[in-house]
């Protein structure tokens, strides 16, 4: 078995896999910091009046349908409410796995992969939720054939 | 020749002064590691009749000097003050010349292992170099502009109260090596470095403040930090270490915005 060679106290070596290797200057973390600290706030604020108007209010969870949502996203103060709400919790949310994966992955390419995986599927639902909430339409008309559901203006 | 004075405590005839001490037993558990035998680590176990004044550090020299003299592990003032005899105690981080035996379990084994995160290199020996390389990146000295006074800096004693608490460090490592972060890679900071950092940081005579921001604003510098709390809980002198990494992140920021 070989024996390894332990260096002397003052010879300034340090073990393999400890030193910093390079120095980022950036504000980045700071950023994500301050960003999870403020999206968190808004947030609480977002997602209880969310889940108020949603459950609660009037009809409650029996009064959720296709047509509820079509009514909601009638106005704009519910579309940002939505927009915002999308973006804030998903990049919220992903920031904290992206720490998650910092923490407890040991490997860099065990974190690279993690951390691919997460920003596509980030992508994916931010883009798909984004495209949802600017091109919904509760009244389409697909092939010349209008919707003939009760609250669709009559053709 | 002058009688020597009376005592002022009455003591029972036979009362030699100090009184009998009590004596227990206790098993100690020790982490044994020696690479030149073996690549994996064991546990050796010793039945010990301790007294009650005694000390971790007294069992392992007991170990060390009447049963088993290849045990191995850093002490030097054995009074709390060097800093050099940090171990994880019954699973967590103290100082085994501040931890008295009867304070602990004695009804089931003590358990001795060297403190995590740092290469071991023998039994409760680690190596300290990378806990020290931060450190020293950090700039722990003075750095002053301009002329250098003619007598003393002065500062006011409600500037010095500012960062009192970050100056009782003794670098013995049981904040960062309790930190599940540093545990990771080793590449964070660690709680020592940025505590020795706000001890200069908030000292009103020290002109660098900014450079050891900016040091400490790296991606693996504080904004890493969980706060969890072990290095708080950890620590042997008492210091605040979570609130001084969380004054240091709140300085940072009030210079950046």
């Amino acid at each position: 078995m070989a024996t390894p060679t332990i260096e002397s106290p003052r010879s300034g070596r340090v073990a393999p896999g400890y030193s910093r290797s390079s120095t980022s200057r950036g504000n980045f973390e700071m950023i994500a910091w301050l960003f999870m600290r403020l999206s968190g706030a808004l947030l609480v604020v977002l997602i209880f009046t969310h889940l108020w108007v949603n459950l609660i209010s009037g009809d409650g969870i029996s009064g959720v349908d296709f047509g509820f949502v079509a009514g909601k996203w009638a106005s704009t103060l519910w579309r940002i409410w939505d927009l915002t709400m999308l973006w804030l919790a998903m990049l919220h949310g992903t920031n904290g796995i992206r720490v998650i994966i910092n923490d407890y992955a040991e490997k860099s390419s065990t974190r690279m992969w993690l951390k691919g995986v997460l920003y596509t599927a980030t992508a994916v639902i931010v883009v798909l939720g984004t495209l949802v909430i600017f091109t919904f339409d509760p009244c389409p008309v697909i092939d010349g054939v209008a919707s003939t559901a009760s609250y669709c203006p009559a053709v | 020749m002058e009688k020597e004075p009376a005592s002022k405590v009455e003591l029972a005839p036979g009362v030699g002064g100090g009184g009998e001490i009590p004596t227990f037993d206790v098993t100690l558990k020790v982490r044994r590691y020696n690479p030149e035998i073996s690549d994996e680590a064991h546990w050796d176990e010793w039945k010990l009749t301790m007294y009650g004044t005694d000390r971790v550090l007294d069992a392992l020299h007991k170990v060390k000097w009447e049963h088993d003299g290849s045990v191995s592990f850093r002490r030097s003032c054995a009074h709390g003050v060097c800093g050099s005899d940090a171990m994880r105690i019954n699973g967590r981080n103290r100082l085994a010349c501040k931890t008295l035996l009867k304070d602990l379990d004695t009804s089931k084994p003590i358990l001795v292992e060297p403190i995590k995160g740092l290469p071991v290199e023998k039994d409760l020996i680690v190596d300290m170099e990378p806990f020290f390389q931060s450190y020293r990146e950090i700039m722990p000295f003075l750095i002053s502009k301009g002329h250098s006074p003619t007598k003393e800096r002065l500062q006011s004693a409600e500037e010095r109260e500012r960062y009192d608490d970050t100056t009782k460090c003794i670098l013995c490592a049981a904040c960062t090596s309790s930190c599940p972060v540093f545990w990771t890679d080793g590449q964070y900071f660690g709680p020592a470095a940025i505590v020795n950092a706000h001890r200069f940081i908030f000292d009103s005579r020290d002109d660098a403040g900014d450079m050891r921001l900016e040091i400490l604003n790296d991606k693996e510098g504080v904004w890493r930090c969980r706060t969890t709390f072990n290095c708080t809980e950890a620590c042997p002198r008492g210091i605040q270490v979570t609130k001084a990494i969380s004054e240091v992140k709140q300085a940072i920021l009030t210079r950046k915005i």
